[in-house]
This record gives structure tokens, sequence and C-alpha cells, in this order.
């Protein structure tokens, strides 16, 4: 968190329909605060990211303390505080797909696109990011790419891939 | 796009006797949905449990002998009678654990893509044994086909009166509602799964008090896998003898598991085979053994959690006790293959890097521990170690072991580090540098270890 989180810097207005989804969500649970996460993908999935207002609007519509969103928020890896590119590549770094070698696909990744672990492309078109085993193991190595996933992915057939998400 | 889960076991050969699990499974992987899985006799298991006693059901299931598919093997029906017997307590839940992330566990994706309504079949059927009125499946927010088929087939079963009020004129209700996660390994800890799911940080919680009595917003809660719950209407359809009679001879386990074997094998995959099968058919008759030019140097029998084994262990029979002989557990039944081109103290960095990674942060040992394997384990793959890493990583080893954290995360980290450096202690010598001058830092380091 940036030392400057707690101060909103940027206004964020939930749409009527963002607002609505959430307190949808939160008739799902015995308790408003279960919709948190959920909400923060929905925001997410609006905007590409959570943005310091987002934390205190969500916060707002839950009743919650904007601390505990913030908590949440950066707790789960799958939720961006920052801005990320318009397509996400999840490469799965755990054991199988090591055998596999998915260090290679970083590797053939960094060097195409300019970008290690963690990075965004310049121009803001693709964010590399790890993930925990995809459940794809004898398949593997396997990457995800937004919300489809590949297997058996090579250097080779992963920039092929690329092409499909400009 | 054919779905992920698609596999050998779509074509191999299955039968409803044997095969509990699968045998519904589609040649295409194409998912079968509510009217082709009731002419496959789905939800016939339901109807004979809504008419039977709740207690009656966790009875069977515990007599049945089921244990949990989720890795620890804990006794279900054991479980299940932890629930309150105070009928005052009326509100209660039931988690499936669907936050399948387990490094080297492609099951419960199955399960959930291919057959979603034998997950709310078993489902119902455990709310009825466990007088939930409420189900959450909380489900790995990447499994994105799997939560469209889930959240399908529970409309379905609403709409033919198999969930919801006075589920078929039983007098029994029962709301299921899929909840998707947002990343990290530690939501499949069942207390950091309940703190998960009340909208938190994903950190474990103290047991006792044990879900049972105290789980999800204070209400008694049991928290099953996916493969658990899907045995559980065989168990209540074909019954205990039936049950009793799958595994081979020489399991102490019951029924059969989704198993499987990955890495330079010839024919990957899992399938739905007897507890007890020794792991050497598994590799062999399944998996094909290894691919021409490879050898198995190593396996690990059920995910990352688990110890790694050597080849002579494959005669290791695959249930709990079977692979407890041998040394470590059986996890979740998906073995893999370590080839001989693969170092072990690269595998063990990037193992050590994962559950680095993941750890929630909540406990000193973990937190601090994990980071410090990592270190030790990228310095010896550099070969630039420092005489004294191995006996620290060995300290480390014990002090994360089990009872020293606050979770099985930690434990789990270090069970493969213990073994791997156990069968392949040159591999991590040869790490250590030569020309190593540097004996003051490796004396302090080990220091800072006592």
């Amino acid at each position: 968190m940036s030392n400057n989180a707690l101060i909103m810097t940027d206004r964020f207005e939930l749409s009527g329909a963002l607002r609505a989804a959430i307190e949808e969500e939160m008739h799902h649970y015995e308790d408003p605060r279960s919709a948190s996460i959920e909400a923060l993908k929905m925001v997410q999935k609006e905007h590409g990211w959570v943005p310091d207002g987002a934390i205190y609007a969500v916060a707002g519509v839950l009743g919650i303390p904007a601390s505990d969103v913030e908590g949440v928020a950066t707790f789960y890896s799958q939720i961006f505080r920052q801005p990320v590119g318009r397509h996400i590549i999840l490469v799965c770094d755990s054991m199988t797909c090591f055998i596999g070698g998915h260090e290679s696909l970083i590797d053939r990744l960094g060097e195409h696109l300019g970008i290690g672990i963690g990075q965004t492309t310049s121009d803001d078109r693709f964010t590399l990011l790890p993930v925990c085993c995809l459940g794809n193991c004898d398949k593997a190595p396997a990457v995800m790419i937004d919300d489809d996933t590949f297997s058996s992915v090579t250097p080779d057939s992963l920039l092929q891939l690329l092409e499909q998400y400009p | 796009m054919s779905l992920t889960s698609l596999g050998p076991i779509n074509s191999s050969a299955r039968s409803e006797e044997q095969h509990p699990l699968t045998w519904r499974l589609r040649e295409d992987g194409a998912p079968v949905w509510l009217d082709e899985y009731r002419a496959k006799n789905g939800y016939q298991a339901a109807e004979t449990a809504l008419k039977q006693a709740p207690d009656d059901l966790v009875n069977q299931v515990k007599e049945a002998g089921l244990k949990g598919r989720g890795g620890a093997g804990f006794p279900t029906g054991v479980k299940w009678s932890l629930m309150p017997k105070d009928e005052s307590l009326d509100i209660r839940y039931l988690l499936c654990n669907a936050d399948e992330m387990e490094p080297n566990t492609w099951k419960d994706r199955l399960l959930m893509e291919q057959l979603p309504h034998l997950l709310v079949e078993g489902m119902l059927i455990s709310a009825r044994a466990l007088k939930a009125y409420r189900g959450y499946i909380f489900l790995r927010g990447e499994y994105v086909d799997a939560a469209r088929h889930l959240n399908r087939a529970i409309v379905e079963a609403r709409e033919a009166g198999l969930l919801g009020k006075n589920i078929l004129g039983s007098g029994f209700d029962f709301e299921l509602i899929v909840h998707t996660g947002a990343g990290r390994y530690i939501c499949g800890e069942e207390t950091a799964l309940i703190s998960s799911l009340e909208g938190r940080r994903a950190n474990p919680r103290s047991k006792p008090p044990f879900p049972a009595a105290v789980g999800v917003w204070g209400k008694p809660t049991c928290v099953n896998n996916v493969e658990t719950l899907c045995n559980v209407p065989s168990i209540i359809g074909n019954g205990i003898p039936w049950y009793q009679g799958l595994a081979r001879e020489g399991s102490e386990d019951h029924g059969t598991k989704l198993m499987g074997f990955s890495g330079k094998v010839k024919n990957p995959g899992v399938w739905e085979l007897p507890l007890g099968i020794p792991a050497r058919e598994l590799f062999e008759d399944y998996a094909g053994g290894m691919r021409d030019g490879y050898t198995l140097k190593a396996w690990q029998p059920g995910g990352a959690g688990t110890g790694f084994l050597l080849p002579e262990h494959l005669d290791a029979q695959m249930f709990s006790g079977g692979i407890g002989k041998v040394g470590t557990r059986m996890g979740t039944g998906l073995a893999l293959a370590v080839d001989d081109s693969v170092s072990m103290v690269s595998l063990l960095r990037n193992m050590e890097e994962f559950f680095s990674r993941e750890s929630c942060g909540w406990c000193t040992p973990c937190r601090d521990g994990l980071p410090w394997s990592v270190k030790i384990l990228r310095a010896l793959e550099r070969g630039e170690g420092n005489p004294g890493d191995i006996e620290t990583l060995l300290q480390l080893v014990s002090g994360l072991g089990p009872g020293k954290t606050f979770c099985a995360h930690a434990p789990g980290a270090v069970e493969p580090l213990g073994s791997a450096i156990k069968y392949f202690r040159d591999e991590f010598e040869a790490g250590v540098s030569k020309e190593s001058g540097t004996e003051d830092v490796a004396t302090l380091q080990m220091d800072i270890g006592a």
C-alpha cells in the first residue's frame, strides 16, 4: 500500500448496475462482508483494476471499514491494486510445470514482450503473473490468458496464442 | 475448445460397479447435464437418503470407512459426527472445499467440469446427514468452466425440485451457492477457507474450537473436499458391503480414488482406481512408464506437501497406510514422476519459492523460515552455498515441522525438502562452493538457526 493510499486521491463512483450487483451478492451470505472479494472482482472486471476510490466505495456498500476492504484487496493475488494490461497472462509455476519447462515460457515472454513476472508491457497490452497449480498437470506446462486455459504450451505456441489477444 | 479436464479417463473402460465416481463420464468429455445424469441413475441415492434419518446417513458413511479425499485423509463419518447434537443449533453449513490448488492435483476439476450433478447430489445427501440448510462450494477463481457448469447444474436441480424448499416432498430444505475465490493457496486450509468465505484475509484459525462447533459466521460447519462428497451418493445408493468390496486386498482404506501420474511419463492422466493398487501398476500400466530417453529418479505420491520416494518404493500400495509404511503420506493420490534430467536442488528451490510465496504470513516460523530456505536453495543451485547450509535446511525441516506452526502449510513445505535431502544429499552437497572462504557466515547462520 502506498503512503497516501488512505487519502482518497481519486473519485470513484460505482455505477448503478455495479452497486446493484454487489447488493445482490450480499444476500448470499449471513454477513455482507462475505461479498467483499466478489465486489472487488466485479469492480476489477469493469475497470481492469481496483483504484483507491473503489476501496472506499465498496466499503460504503458493505458497511465495513475501508481498511478491512484494503486488507482483503492486498491479500488475494488475483485482485490488482495497480493498473494492469488489457490481458493477464498467468503462467503456472508449480513443480509439475517446472519439470515441463515453464521457466522457458517466462524467458521467451521476456524476450518477446520485454517484461518479467509482475510487469506490464509499455503498450498496456499484457501483464505477466505467476499462478498456483492450474490443475492441468497431465498437460503441463499450463498457461491461462484471461479466462482461457491452455495445455502443453511451448515457447513457440505461446507466442502464437498471444495473437488472439489484441 | 474442449474442456481442460478431457483426458485418457474419458476413453477408458469404466463400469457402474467399479467406478462409482466416473462411470457416467462421456467419451467426448462434455458435461453430463440433468437429463443424462438422471438417465444414469442420478439422484436415486438422494431419493433414498431423503427417506432416511440424518443420523442413519452419518452412520452409513462412518461404517463405510470413507476418508477425506482432499489430502489429509481424516475419516469423513467421524468428522460428520462431531457436529453438535444440540438441535437448537439449527443454522448449520456444509462447505465444499473446491479450492483445488495443491501442486500436481487435477482431480476435482474433472469432477466439477464434467459431472457437476454428482457434486450437487453428494452435497444434498451430505447436507441432509448434517442437517445443513445451506451449502457453499468454495471454488478457486481460475476454474471458470467449473463455475459455469456448477451454476447451471444448480439451476437445473432447483427447477427439478432437487434443491430449494421441501426437496422431493421430504420436508428438507437446502440451498447451494457457488462462491469463487481470488487466488492464494492457503484458502484450501479448512479454517482459512472459512475466513475467506467470511470475506476476510485467508488466515487459518486456531483449533479448537473446530469448525463443527464454531465455523463460518460462528455456526456449526462441516468442510469436505469435492471428491469426498462425490463418494457419498454411491455409498448410500449401493450400500456398505459393496463399497467395502471396491478396494484391493491389503488396503485398510475403502473405495476408489482418483489417482494419476504426471511428469515425463508416456501417458499422463487421472484414473479412478481401487485404493490399495500398487503404485507400480499406476505408474506402469496406466501412465505407461517413463518416456523414451528418461529414467525415473524419484516420485511423489500425492501433491507438493508429500515426501519424495525412490523407484524401489513403487511397490507400495496406494492407500494411507501403504504409503505411510514407506515414510510419507498418500496426499491427493496424484503422483509426480521426477526424471533424471531434473536437479533436486532446482526442483526444491521451485517448490519452496511456491510455499514461501503462498505463506499467509500469520505465524513467524512459516513467514520467516520459508524465505530462508529459498535463499539457501538458490545459493546451492548456483553452486555458491556455504558449508553448514544443509544443516541449516535440516534445522528448518524440523523447526517448521508438524506442531511447530499454526497450520499445516509449513509442515507440508518441509516434508518434501527433508525427504529430498535424505535421498539426494549429494546433490545438495554439490551446491556448496568449493572455494568458499565463508565459514564465518556459515557459523553465523547456524547460530541464528539454533
